[in-house]
């Protein structure tokens, strides 16, 4: 009889914890009688301390501006936040401020009325302090739905000290490349860090031998279908790739190596030359868990010419990240608020804590900016066109086909033909 | 307490919870599924009715079946592996020294996430630095298989962790069946002069056959739905080269925004499951019940 009650009663207190760990969860909001932006970013500690660094300062320096809002964070790799994004914005519970993409990964989103109109920011606090162009990219049907906090060109990086030991220099031609690539191969070096698996790695590649290649229309006239993508330049474009491949330029067993891994291959000085863009600056210049030899042995180079064609001066890059806010929320007001000021604020810690290039207007003059910063930037402000990268210009599915085309070109799996006609198709449709 | 079990009404009472938990779980979700699959969705704009019109496309989509071929080959693996399990089982259940602590070394895998396993396997996978690698360097190789990145070995590649996670569990399994069998039975074959092979062949595997074919529909079912390592280590690449039916599903429906279609695909999954576990469920019938 006594076994029987004991049971009971633990019984009965575990239905009671359940109940009470499913009840706490919504009381905390209100019963503190603030209110609550849910807000979900994409720079973990780990990956981007200084970035998450200067984001939790920002919300605290909001937090004590606005007493009676509390500011709730989630942190999501990169990879991770593209994938919770989609199961949210299906079932109607987008965050109230959260991070996007331009162009074709941001229409759907407008389109569907998941995200609110800014363009009342851009009217007050925020006038004329955006880069031209960043903005524009965020709009749709002359509406903007997102503002942008990163402003990115690509370049190649590369390892100084290694280059000197192998006696080679910056190239400025493909055929140079080649030559530095071929000479590091034979020296057992690997010569460029590459994380295929992730695919949009090896899409800003394609990119820029396309840019050299075509020039700047050939690609965006062919995705805006004015052209086609089964234009000679781009078909050219994907032989050099292959080219590449044949030569050994990129690291081995790259098209199963997430972009994190070739990262930390290149951060290891396992790897002489790593094409990213200015997000990764922080790595080095400014970030101190890296090793201040290795910074200082880090330059870059703009992306060669090829067959002496391309205009140096045209960069692969764009808007990076915005900030959004959701249509649903009840607190959108406060999120807009929380918007601008965040806007504000990133434009200036951005540069000086994490010396990333925001896209915001960069007074460099004033600051006391790390060399390549600047060297960075004074490309940025000469650059003659950025071209937004593909997967992000591109809609949703044909993105994906891009992608995946990628991979396969790069795996020789896809003959350059092949890869050209895959994408007129998709783009057809 | 007779007269409470007999009465429908309170046995139906009974089933009720666990019934409607089951239903707002798994079968409504199923059927939705179904559902959504004859719309044409994107998952953020409003859905739009196509009828059976992705269905038919997966049927005649290659790369679905490429999928389907990739998750049968996992399936047969799984079966074919199960024989190794019962092998180590017999071993483990037989008083062999430190059988105890091989046990609970075997069930380890089973413990960790999958991420987790996933996440160790690709460095052990890793062409440069990967501990695969630098042993087969050890003894002479000069390159080591790209694992994750050639098309033609990344499925197999995948394979092995995959198995290597299950294997406590169908050990375990085998382990407590085989423990089941009265030792009386076991002692009259060795007085008949029967050698361990015998015994274990002639006597304990037939006592456990019901056992047996219960993994196998497991081991065959969980490999045609497997999802966790597929995505993690690989993602479905290099060029679809490890894509599985449920990495498939998903990529459409997350990656390529093809709610409608993925769902399709999902829905086709579920009734490929459900013929298979049907057909080994007629090939597996006997009428002889075990009893001991």
């Amino acid at each position: 009889m006594l076994r029987k009650k004991a049971f009971s009663l633990l019984a009965g207190l575990f239905a009671v914890a359940l109940v009470l760990s499913g009840c706490s969860g919504s009381e905390d909001a209100s019963s503190d009688g603030k209110k609550v932006i849910k807000f979900m970013h994409l720079w973990p500690e780990g990956s981007s301390k200084k970035h998450h660094d200067i984001v939790e300062n920002i919300i605290t320096d909001f937090e004590k501006e606005h007493k009676d809002v509390k500011v709730e964070v989630e942190v999501l790799s990169n990879e991770q936040y593209k994938d919770k994004m989609k199961v949210l914005s299906a079932s109607g519970e987008l965050p109230d401020v959260g991070m996007t993409w331009s162009a074709g990964y941001l229409e759907p989103y407008a389109n569907g009325g998941k995200f609110a109109t800014l363009d009342d920011l851009l009217e007050g606090d925020l006038k004329d302090s955006f880069v031209s162009g960043t903005t524009e990219a965020y709009q749709v049907d002359g509406k903007t739905y997102g503002l942008p906090l990163e402003l990115n060109i690509a370049s190649v990086y590369y390892n100084k000290a290694i280059f000197k030991e192998n006696g080679v220099e910056a190239p400025k031609t493909y055929d140079e490349l080649i030559k530095v690539v071929e000479t590091l191969d034979k020296k057992g070096v690997e010569p460029i860090a590459l994380g295929n698996k992730d695919k949009w790695t090896g899409s800003l590649w394609y990119m820029y031998l396309a840019d050299r290649i075509g020039g700047t229309k050939a690609l965006n006239s062919a995705i805006d279908r004015s052209g086609s993508f089964e234009d000679p330049a781009l078909v050219s474009a994907a032989e050099k790739v292959q080219e590449l491949v044949d030569a050994n330029a990129f690291v081995d067993g790259f098209n199963g190596l997430s972009d994190e891994e070739a990262k930390s291959m290149f951060m290891n000085e396992q790897a002489a030359m790593y094409l990213i863009a200015t997000w990764d600056l922080p790595n080095y210049t400014t970030n101190e868990d890296v090793p201040q030899e290795f910074r200082d042995s880090v330059g870059f180079f703009d992306f060669p010419s090829v067959d002496g064609k391309g205009d140096m001066n045209s960069y692969v890059g764009g808007p990076g990240v915005g900030l959004f806010v959701s249509e649903s929320s009840d607190v959108k007001e406060e999120a807009k608020e929380f918007v601008s000021f965040f806007t504000q604020e990133w434009g200036e810690k951005s540069v000086t804590d994490a010396g990333v290039i925001p896209a915001t207007k960069v007074d460099g003059e004033s600051l006391d900016l790390p060399q390549m910063y600047v060297d960075v930037l004074d490309k940025l402000n000469s650059a003659t066109n950025i071209t937004l990268y593909a997967d992000v210009q591109l809609s949703a599915d044909v993105a994906q086909v891009h992608l995946d085309q990628i991979q396969a070109l790069f795996g020789k799996e896809a003959t350059p033909e092949d890869f050209a006609k895959t994408h007129e198709q998709a783009l057809s449709k | 307490m007779s007269k409470v079990m007999s009465n429908k009404w309170i046995i139906a009472i009974y089933v009720l919870p666990a019934l409607l938990l089951i239903s707002i779980l798994i079968f409504i979700p199923l059927l939705l599924t179904g559902y959504y699959g004859l719309m044409d969705w994107d998952g953020v704009s409003a859905m739009e009715f196509i009828g059976l019109e992705n269905y038919i496309t997966a049927l005649q989509d290659s790369l679905f079946w490429d999928s389907a071929w990739h998750s049968v080959l996992l399936a047969l693996f799984s079966a074919l592996s199960l024989a190794i399990y019962l092998t180590i089982a017999l071993i483990l259940a037989s008083k062999i020294k430190g059988a105890n602590l091989l046990r609970k070394i075997y069930l380890i895998p089973m413990l960790l996430s999958s991420v987790a396993i996933a996440q160790l396997w690709i460095k052990v996978y890793n062409p440069s630095n990967g501990i695969l690698s630098t042993v087969l360097g050890w003894f002479g190789a000069e390159k080591a298989p790209l694992w994750l990145s050639d098309t033609s070995i990344v499925l197999y590649a995948i394979f092995i962790p995959i198995l290597w996670q299950y294997a406590g569990f169908y050990i375990l399994i085998y382990y407590a069946a085989l423990k089941n069998i009265p030792e009386s039975l076991i002692e009259a074959a060795k007085i008949d002069g029967a050698t361990p092979l015998q015994i274990a062949l002639k006597i304990k595997l037939p006592l456990i056959m019901g056992v047996v074919k219960v993994t196998i529909v497991l081991a065959i079912v969980g490999s045609l739905k497997y999802f966790d390592l597929i995505y993690v280590m690989t993602g479905g690449g290099p060029n679809g080269a490890s894509e599985v039916m449920a990495s498939y599903m998903y990529k459409l429906a997350f990656s390529t925004s093809n709610f409608g279609y993925g769902s399709a695909i999902g829905f086709l999954l579920l009734l490929i499951t459900l013929i298979v576990t049907l057909v080994i469920n007629k090939l597996t019938a006997s009428k002889d019940k075990i009893q001991y």
